[in-house]
């Protein structure tokens, strides 16, 4: 405990280096890996951008979800939920109007994409609202099944042949049933270069890039910058969550985590506090869903599957609930070795035995085993079904953490409600050096620590 | 002087309680509808009674199962998310067997023991049914109760023994990573396709006044063998001195340690019954709907859930009755609305439930 406090202490940035740290550890291992493989250039930066957009994904909803759990306590299980309600109601309000005969089945009202974004966190915060109002009073059990047929009941609503198609404003509008909606407007990251004049620029950006890509270079650079926005979109979380906690607002929340009944007796409404609280990560996760789903350029319902709010807890707990760094931290990890990590290894192998054939059912896979010892089948058939294998292995390591590390790997880190430090001041001297060693634009600190002690 | 008591009385209940007066009102929009359409003909009677036939048999599925679950729930105080895998790990066991029984001779073993997995065997092939293949259906029956307790006591020891004293959100999660590795597990080896477990059964017709509703000897066997198991479970816990012993633990654990009850030993005959009866649900359940795949214990779960919850998490009879009530809801719903949102209904019976009466409809009496 006291080596790993340690270690985070030394790390230069706090925090923030310890991010960063992971990050560049994490990709140093995807481009050797690439290496290995023989990848081109061109197939180590795809790896690489989607390696990014999973880590930004995982990041951000963790971050959602630890305001409900990590500060509030709220046991949500429906995030998909909130995640389907942002996406379909972004679709509907941003697709281009019903023309007949075109590819689309069904019309949206054809407003710009970020009217649609603001629409689909509203909507999610909306459907929290609705979850909230009875949930909140009941046990965090009850809380976690109503959320979880609440994202089911989505998921259905979704599915549902009855709204495949019905009239808003005046437009054939709908939610496409089982076969899903075409996304078909410009994606989040075209639309928000157009919106500030600087699509021509990132084109002639992209051609450039030719040098580096020689053909077709636009698929890359577009995952590669969308990536880097995600990890923006994880910044601004970060600085969001970081801010309401710290807050006034913040306090009262973590009051709330400790113990209901105090914060209440301290004459806080804790229901309002837990509400806005909820609907607040709600309105995140809403945005997360958007941020994953609206460039795959197709969405359908039985994406909105609850393994998915599964793997946001899981990520969240590698991470350690309560602290956004680990949130962060815990998302990026979840990415690169529980979600990309396995598919990773699947392309490994498949490069490196190109011409293997593995059979089609655990039958004739395990029979050789069994009359021959041969274990090659087996082998193969392990690899060709590691999708479902990596789901077995999320759940061992869910069981892991809960036995032996339930606080995750920063640890449970509570933030303190304090606005002051309650720690010990240990180290004014080195305090006081500083202070000596910067002495030349001392009129700059004095004014900002008076700015600090006015607050 | 009578109609004015009765109106302030009323009014009081209004003000009091807005929720439970919203939902008579409803209640009695939709009965209206129901028999507006009977009489205008839309709805026939012999539609209601086959609805409510299936129903019927649904909620025996939900309720034999939720009985595991309530039991757990309140004896060992978490929310078990694994216990939907354990209904279709105890369906995999007992149709494996079945299968191996039935079709010995006819069929490959290994096909048969992976319940024919990637459609190298058919259940209708075989010819399965209670009728024709009796005893593969009993043995089927007696391995899926068997394996399920088995597995449940398995999990117990290896993953939520070291854990017992933790909360109930630490259990609840460590059950979805057990969930989690069942169920992937399964599809690992049995495939993920559905596939068809029995042959056509023979069915009786009844005239019901003004049409027919079909019963057939699935129908028959899952209603006997549930409410035999019920049966069991309520003599169990009423008469022996081991039920005794679990409805002072469900009631307050200090209490029964302090005069002698052994925890372990409760939890261990916890488990027992509950994943027994969760095991038989599962295998009832395939053999009544005829199909079989590794995702149908976790659909299932969360209508057992809502069972449990509605009856009132810790009481037998309850899950019983919010099984009936759950399963009822989901079949009855397409007469008013359309049948994609049948299980969304039962969801929001549970959560109109949870806003009326968050105790459940049997509330206060732990395991009995």
């Amino acid at each position: 405990m006291s080596v790993r406090d340690d270690f985070t202490d030394r790390i230069p940035g706090g925090d923030a280096g310890l991010i960063v740290l992971v990050l560049l550890a994490t990709y140093l291992a995807y481009v050797l890996a690439g290496f290995v493989l023989g990848y081109t250039l061109r197939g180590q930066l795809n790896s690489i951008a989607t390696l990014t957009f999973y880590i930004g994904v995982f990041a951000m909803l963790s971050l959602a979800l630890n305001l409900h759990w990590g500060y509030t306590g709220l046991f949500n299980i429906g995030i998909v939920g909130f995640m389907a309600v942002g996406v379909y109601v972004t679709a509907i309000v941003t697709k281009p109007t019903y023309v007949a005969g075109g590819a689309a089945q069904v019309g949206g009202l054809g407003l710009p994409l970020w009217v649609g974004i603001l629409a689909g966190m509203l909507a999610a915060a909306l459907l929290g609202l609705v979850v909230a109002l009875p949930a909140l009073r009941l046990r965090a059990d009850y809380l976690a099944i109503v959320t979880i047929a609440m994202s089911e009941i989505v998921r259905f609503s979704f599915l549902s042949g009855e709204l495949q198609q019905f009239q808003l404003f005046g437009n054939r509008v709908g939610f496409g049933g089982g076969s899903g909606l075409i996304l078909d407007f410009a994606p989040p990251l075209e639309a928000l270069l157009r919106g500030v004049g600087l699509w021509d620029a990132y084109l002639g950006f992209v051609d450039a890039f030719q040098v580096v890509v020689p053909r077709n270079p636009k698929p890359v650079v577009d995952g590669l910058i969308y990536g880097l926005l995600l990890l923006g979109f994880v910044a601004a979380f970060y600085w969001l969550l970081k801010r309401t906690g710290e807050s006034p607002f913040g306090r009262v929340l973590k009051a709330i985590r400790e113990d209901e009944d105090v914060a209440n007796a301290l004459g806080k409404n804790t229901d309002r506090f837990k509400i806005k609280s909820f609907m607040l990560g709600c309105a995140l996760m809403g945005l997360a869903g958007i941020l994953w789903l609206v460039p795959q350029g197709a969405v359908t319902p039985n994406f909105f599957r609850p393994r998915v709010t599964f793997f946001v807890w899981i990520a969240l707990i590698i991470g350690g609930a309560g602290s956004n760094t680990g949130s962060v931290l815990g998302g990026a990890v979840f990415a690169a070795v529980l979600y990309q990590g396995p598919r990773y290894f699947q392309n490994l192998v498949t490069a490196v035995f190109p011409n293997f054939d593995s059979p089609s059912g655990f039958g004739q896979a395990i029979s050789p085993l069994i009359s021959q010892f041969d274990p090659v089948p087996f082998l193969l058939y392990t690899v060709d079904s590691i999708r479902q294998l990596q789901l077995v292995v999320m759940g061992l390591v869910l069981i892991w953490l809960m036995h032996n590390r339930p606080e995750g790997m920063l640890g449970y880190r509570k933030e303190t409600a304090s606005v002051i430090p309650l720690s010990r001041p240990k180290s004014m001297t080195a305090d006081g050096g500083d202070d000596d060693s910067v002495r030349t634009d001392g009129g700059v600190d004095a004014a900002a620590e008076g700015g600090e002690t006015d607050e | 002087m009578g109609i004015a008591e009765t109106y302030s009385r009323g009014r009081r209940f209004a003000i009091e309680r807005p929720f439970a007066l919203v939902l008579a009102v409803i209640v009695v929009v939709l009965l209206g509808d129901l028999l507006r359409g009977l009489a205008t003909g839309q709805t026939q009677f012999a539609d209601i009674g086959t609805l409510v036939w299936d129903g019927l048999m649904r909620g025996l599925v939900i309720g034999l199962a939720g009985i595991g679950l309530s039991m757990t729930y309140s004896i060992l105080n978490f929310a078990n998310f694994s216990h939907g895998d354990y209904i279709t790990a105890g369906a995999f066991s007992g149709w494996a067997t079945t299968y191996l029984i039935a079709g010995l001779g006819r069929a490959d073993i290994g096909a048969l023991l992976l319940v024919g997995a990637g459609g190298s065997v058919y259940g209708g092939t075989l010819g399965i049914g209670v009728l024709s293949t009796p005893l593969a259906v009993v043995a089927g029956i007696v391995v899926s109760g068997g394996f399920a307790i088995a597995l449940s006591l398995a999990v117990d020891r290896t993953i939520f023994r070291p854990i017992r004293n933790e909360d109930g959100i630490t259990l609840l999660i460590t059950s979805v990573g057990v969930a989690f590795a069942l169920r992937y597990l399964m599809q690992f080896v049995f495939g993920s396709d559905v596939r068809g477990t029995t042959a056509q059964p023979p069915s009786v017709s009844l005239y019901f006044i003004d049409g027919t509703v079909f019963i057939n000897a699935h129908d028959i066997t899952l209603l006997v063998v549930a409410s035999a198991l019920m049966l069991g479970v309520h003599v169990l816990l009423q008469r022996t001195k081991l039920g005794k012993a679990m409805r002072a633990m469900a009631d307050n654990k200090d209490l029964a340690l302090i005069t002698g009850i052994s925890t372990e030993r409760v939890v261990r005959a916890t488990w027992i019954i509950g994943g027994g009866l969760t095991g038989v649900a599962g295998y009832m359940f395939i053999l009544w709907k005829g199909t079989l795949g590794f995702n149908d214990g976790w659909l299932l779960l969360l209508l057992i859930f809502a069972a449990v919850i509605l009856g009132g998490i810790g009481s037998i009879y309850g899950a019983i009755a919010g099984g009936l009530v759950i399963g009822l809801t989901a079949s009855m719903s397409v007469l008013w609305i359309p049948s994609a949102f049948s299980r969304a209904a039962a969801f929001v019976v549970m959560i109109v439930i949870l806003l009326v009466k968050p105790s459940g409809l049997f509330s206060g009496r732990a395991t009995a």
